[in-house]
This record gives C-alpha cells, sequence and structure tokens, in this order.
C-alpha cells in the first residue's frame, strides 16, 4: 500500500512583506516617486563625493570676476553670449561658488535636518500613542495634551523658539550644529501629533483582540507586550506618517530658512538658496528655481510614496 | 446639541489660558533685550527707568496677569468704544507695542483688513474650484480627469508657496508683465479704475494661496463622494428612478459635505499660518509680516498678542467645527 505523502512546504508560499511589495509595485506614481527620492538622497550623499567641488570656495582676484555669476550652461540655447563655464554647469552665484555644488550639500542639510525630524516626531508619536492607548490612567492628560499641542500655533512658535534658542544652542553645539539641533527638535516637537492620536486609536483596538489576552495569559509582561504584540501590529500606521512627516519636516524647515529663521547663509539649505536668490531672480532665474525644483521633487515623491505605501499596508485593499 | 456646544466652550477656556501661560513662558525665555537699541551713552539708571516704563520691573506672574486682564478685559472693551462711540476703557491700561510705543490692538486692526482680503479671497476660489473638481473626479474615478486632478493636488500639496510664489512673480510680473508683484496697500477702492488695479494687484498672492488649498479641499471632497457613491442609497435613489444629476448632486454631494464643511472650518486657522508666508514673498502688509517684523525687532507685546490670536483662531474654529458636525450629520450628538 502506497502512503500517501503529504508535500511538506518548506518556506512560507508569500511572506506579508512580499505582498506590500506587490501592492506597492503596481502603484507607479508610488513606484516612481520612491525611485526618485532614493535618486536624490544618493545624490545629495553620494554626490559630493563625485562632484568635488567645495561649495564654499571663493575664487579670489582675477577668478573672481571671471567667474562670478556665471550661467548655467544650457542657457546658450537660447543666449549665446552669455556667460557659461563647463566647470561649473549649473553656473555660479555673485561670490563665484559653484551652485550644483552649493545645491548638493544644501540638500544634504534639509535632506538630514527632514529624516531627523521624522525620526523624532515618529518616536514622540509612538511613544505617546502606544502610553496612552496602553496605559488607561495616561490616556486623558496625553490625549488632552496632544489637543493642546494641536491647539496651538505652530508656524509662529516655531519662528519665536527658533529665535529665542538659538544662541544658548550655538554655544552649545556650534553655530550649524546648533541650528541642526534647533530646527530638528522644533519639528520633531511640533509634528509628532497625529501619529500619537492613530497610534493611540489602533492600540485601543488592538488591545481588546484575543491574541493579546492569550499573551498576557501566558505572562508576557506588559513591556513584552508592547514590544512583540501591539508595536509590529501598529507598524502600518507609523511607516505611512513617517514618509509623509518628511515631506513635512522638509517643507517647514525650507519656509524657516526662507524667513531667515533657519540655517546661517554660509551654511546653505534649498530653502535658504532660494530666498537669498530671490532678489536677483530676473536676472538669475535658474538659482530660485533649482532649489524651488529640488524641494518640490523632494516633496512630491515623497507624498505619492506614502500614497503608495498606505494602499500597499492596508490589508483590505491589497490583493484587490 | 446646546449642552455639547457650551461645555466646549467651557473647556475652551482653560485651553487658551494654558496656551496663554506657555506662550508668555516661551517669551519670558527670550534672550533679547528690549534695551538693546538705546545707546550706550545712556546712563545705566536712565536705562532701569525706561525698562520700568515697559512694565518690565515687575515679578512674571504680575505682567502675566496684567496681560490677561487687558487682552480679555480691557481691549474688549476698546473694541465696543469704537463700534458704540461710549467710553468704557478710557484711562485704561492697554497692551502697548514696544517699537511703535502705541496700542498693539490699534496696529493689528490696521494690518487685519489685508490679510482678510487675501486669505479671505483665496480660499472662497479655493474652494469655489476644489468642490466641482472633487466630485467630478469621484464620478468619474481613474479616468484622464481624475488622474490629472490627483497630479494637479499631489503638486498643490507638494510645491512650498515660498517657491510657487516667486515663480509667479517671475513669470506674470516679471516676463509678462501682467500683473504686480507687490501688494499695494495704500491703494483705496473707489471707483472701477482703482477695484481692477485692487483686482489685479490680488491676483497673485490669491493663486498662490488657492492652489494649496484646491489641493486639501478637492482631495477630501474626492475621498468623501467615493465613500458615498458606493452606498446603497445611492443604488436606491437610482432604482427608484432619480435621474444621475439628481442622484449625484443633491443625494450625494449632501451627504459628502458634511465632512468637507468641518474641514473647511479646521483649515481656516491654518490658512492664516500658512499665510505668513505668502505674505512675505507679495510683500502684502498683513498680520503675518507683522508678526515677522516684530519677532525681528523682539516686540515681545506684539508676538506675545498676535500668537494668542492665532491660537484663538485655531480653538474657536475647532470648537465651530465640531459644533458644525453634530449639526449637520444627525447620527453624531455627543449628549
Amino acid at each position: 500500500m502506497i502512503e500517501l505523502s503529504d508535500p511538506v512546504p518548506t518556506h512560507p508560499p508569500r511572506s506579508q512583506w512580499w505582498d506590500v511589495w506587490v501592492q506597492f509595485k503596481s502603484h507607479k506614481g508610488a513606484l516612481i516617486g520612491a525611485f526618485v527620492f532614493l535618486f536624490i538622497v544618493l545624490a545629495v550623499f553620494i554626490g559630493p563625493m563625485i562632484w568635488w567641488v567645495d561649495a564654499q570656495h571663493l575664487p579670489s582676484g582675477r577668478d573672481f570676476i571671471k567667474l562670478r555669476d556665471t550661467r548655467p550652461i544650457y542657457t546658450v540655447l537660447w543666449e549665446s553670449d552669455a556667460k557659461t563655464n563647463w566647470w561649473h554647469p549649473l553656473g555660479t552665484d555673485n561670490l563665484g561658488r559653484d551652485i550644483l555644488a552649493r545645491l548638493l550639500s544644501g540638500g544634504r542639510v534639509s535632506i538630514a535636518v527632514g529624516l531627523t525630524a521624522m525620526v523624532l516626531s515618529i518616536l514622540i508619536g509612538t511613544l505617546v500613542g502606544v502610553l496612552a492607548g496602553y496605559v488607561k490612567r495616561l490616556d486623558g492628560p496625553l490625549m488632552r495634551l496632544t489637543d493642546l499641542f494641536l491647539a496651538l500655533p505652530l508656524l509662529p512658535l516655531i519662528l519665536v523658539a527658533s529665535l529665542l534658542f538659538r544662541e544658548a544652542l550655538s554655544a552649545t553645539f556650534g553655530v550649524e550644529g546648533g541650528v541642526f539641533v534647533l530646527v530638528v527638535a522644533l519639528i520633531g516637537v511640533t509634528s509628532w501629533m497625529q501619529t500619537a492620536r492613530i497610534v493611540r486609536g489602533d492600540v485601543l483596538a488592538l488591545k481588546e483582540r484575543e491574541f493579546i489576552l492569550a499573551a498576557r495569559s501566558i505572562g508576557t509582561t506588559p513591556r513584552k507586550l508592547v514590544a512583540r504584540h501591539l508595536l509590529p501590529n501598529v507598524l502600518s500606521p507609523i511607516m505611512v506618517s513617517a514618509t509623509l512627516g518628511i515631506a513635512i519636516a522638509i517643507i517647514t524647515e525650507s519656509a524657516l530658512s526662507f524667513l531667515g529663521f533657519g540655517f546661517p547663509p554660509d551654511f546653505p539649505t534649498w530653502g535658504r538658496l532660494l530666498n537669498d536668490s530671490v532678489d536677483r531672480m530676473d536676472l538669475y532665474p535658474e538659482r530660485v528655481v533649482w532649489p524651488g525644483l529640488m524641494i518640490s521633487l523632494t516633496v512630491l515623491s515623497v507624498n505619492y510614496m506614502g500614497d503608495g505605501l498606505r494602499d500597499a499596508l492596508d490589508p483590505r485593499i491589497r490583493g484587490r | 446639541m446646546l449642552t455639547f456646544t457650551i461645555r466646549r466652550l467651557v473647556l475652551a477656556v482653560p485651553t487658551l489660558l494654558f496656551i496663554s501661560l506657555v506662550i508668555f513662558a516661551l517669551l519670558e525665555f527670550a534672550p533679547g533685550d528690549p534695551m538693546a537699541q538705546v545707546p550706550l551713552t545712556v546712563p545705566p539708571e536712565v536705562k532701569e527707568k525706561m525698562r520700568l516704563a515697559l512694565g518690565l520691573g515687575e515679578p512674571a506672574y504680575v505682567r502675566f496677569w496684567k496681560w490677561i486682564v487687558q487682552f480679555f478685559w480691557i481691549e474688549p472693551q476698546v473694541m465696543i468704544d469704537g463700534i458704540f462711540g461710549t467710553a468704557l476703557a478710557e484711562g485704561e491700561q492697554r497692551i502697548i507695542s514696544w517699537q511703535t510705543r502705541s496700542p498693539v490692538m490699534d496696529i493689528v486692526a490696521q494690518r487685519l483688513p489685508q490679510t482678510l482680503w487675501v486669505v479671505g479671497v483665496a480660499y472662497i476660489v479655493g474652494i469655489l474650484i476644489a468642490i466641482p473638481v472633487g466630485i467630478y473626479s469621484a464620478y468619474r474615478q481613474y479616468s484622464i480627469f481624475d488622474q490629472a486632478g490627483t497630479f494637479v493636488t499631489m503638486v498643490g500639496f507638494s510645491v512650498p508657496p515660498f517657491f510657487t510664489g516667486p515663480l509667479v512673480i517671475m513669470v506674470f510680473a516679471v516676463w509678462l508683465g501682467w500683473f504686480p508683484s507687490i501688494y499695494d496697500t495704500t491703494l483705496e477702492v473707489n471707483d472701477w479704475a482703482s477695484l481692477k488695479k485692487q483686482f489685479f494687484q490680488m491676483f497673485l498672492p490669491v493663486m498662490v494661496l488657492a492652489l494649496q488649498i484646491t489641493a486639501q479641499i478637492s482631495r477630501f471632497m474626492r475621498s468623501s463622494m467615493l465613500d458615498n457613491l458606493n452606498q446603497d442609497y445611492v443604488r436606491t435613489a437610482r432604482a427608484k428612478g432619480l435621474g444621475e444629476r439628481a442622484v449625484v448632486l443633491i443625494h450625494v454631494l449632501r451627504n459628502s459635505m458634511i465632512p468637507v464643511v468641518t474641514v473647511i472650518a479646521l483649515g481656516i486657522p491654518s490658512i492664516f499660518g500658512g499665510a505668513i508666508i505668502t505674505e512675505q514673498v507679495f510683500k502684502v502688509n498683513g498680520i503675518g509680516s507683522l508678526l515677522i517684523g516684530s519677532i525681528q525687532a523682539n516686540d515681545l507685546p506684539m508676538v506675545q498678542t498676535l500668537t494668542f490670536i492665532f491660537a484663538v483662531l485655531i480653538v474657536v474654529f475647532n470648537l465651530i467645527a465640531d459644533v458644525l458636525y453634530g449639526v449637520l450629520d444627525p447620527r453624531i450628538r455627543y449628549d
């Protein structure tokens, strides 16, 4: 008699993250957004190693006259006598600094600020959300605190605070480091509320589910319960708000720099570059367009990515 | 519903008090010295007297209390005086700006019309564009129009006003020369020619603000319509022979407008915040640029009052949105 042997699956046929990736891939905008964002991040972090022109280099003497205010090389297409230089493909500014190098180093700061501020805001938001959802005693006070933060006029307060704490932080971390810490902290502290609300709602719903009861009944400690059972289940809303958080952080940082409350002029970010060039916009439009385009492109790609991620992480939409 | 409204109103008071405390505490740590601009030849004892004259001599809690009284008690009286010609606040100490040494509220009253004009018109234009766009893209989901609309709203979300502002100035003011790039506050509208001028100078800032507002609201309108279009009552309405126009524009639209109306109410204060940048770009002499100017000039009473006005706007419109939601949607009753 031949024994029927069931084929034993050696590995799970599909993993959750593979499903997510398949769904994410089917969203064209999200896929393009992800590639563009990845490209920009790689460009600003690896770019300066390839394009090794110093962003702060000021030509002196005759070079200063010769090299300042050159136009991007493509200007020749419609203005044949434009002052261009093949060594500076995007031209130079009024002090002769290379615009491409400045864009790259500015982008490095802008994206670093965006990512760090996002991490901070997600950390605070998740902490507050999990505490409020899990610990009943803390729910009321923490949610009132969230409501209060939502009622604060954030942009004016960020402007005020960025002026107030600049000196103190510059003394501790140095001029650039101080402003970096300041901007990241301000954006992080003022943008965690949505995450906290979403996480709290999800934790409240999850807490009533059977697997939490089962986990508790076998003696899982609250700390383990949160880390092993709750957090992985609220990961998807956190990831979505993280992506959107990058966009908000980059916009806020650029707005601060644009209003003159952000980084100092010799430490350019995209917003600062934009602000500095607005005055001579009619003569050198490219100096406004490039930083603005970079900000917009980054934020646009991040937003599309978040859109696709939201669909991909939602099991009700996935597989349809 | 009434008890809910009253409860929310009562709850708004401690919220506002707490916010005013936060703002006051933040400014209390300000390292800036209002006497920093005074020449060094002025002797220290005179400086001390000037400091006292600004009201800086008293301890912090006294100043905080004074400010609260001035903001909530004296300034409303001044407003009533201004409207009815009474003399309730005669001789009372008002909130004085350090920059101009004149009452803060008078300056705010001078600046507010410009902001309200630009922001208000932009908001209305934005809503008027967003609602039809949202309805149509939901009705024809995934059509070319919907795809294009989604892309435009994404762009509206992502392109910040400090980029669109210079961009439209460059295109429409510098290259084409159709519109002025700077908002002229001194323009008085008294005939057709000046009205036309006013329209032209408002066009660019309104365009920049309206793009953002349209992006947010049309997105919301679309998803709200999509939620409703698949409901059973829509099928019922179609089954009983109602025309497509009646089904979409009366049955679905009315139900989809409920969340949209609250979003519109919630968005008003944030638009004031966003208008700070637009005002700065187009040199609109409104409260946003007043705030930036007073922060840079270290004019603490002005900064405090303006920030608090923004906070009041947020709290009030949150309240309006909550109450509206309850009024419009009978399924939601807070009692």
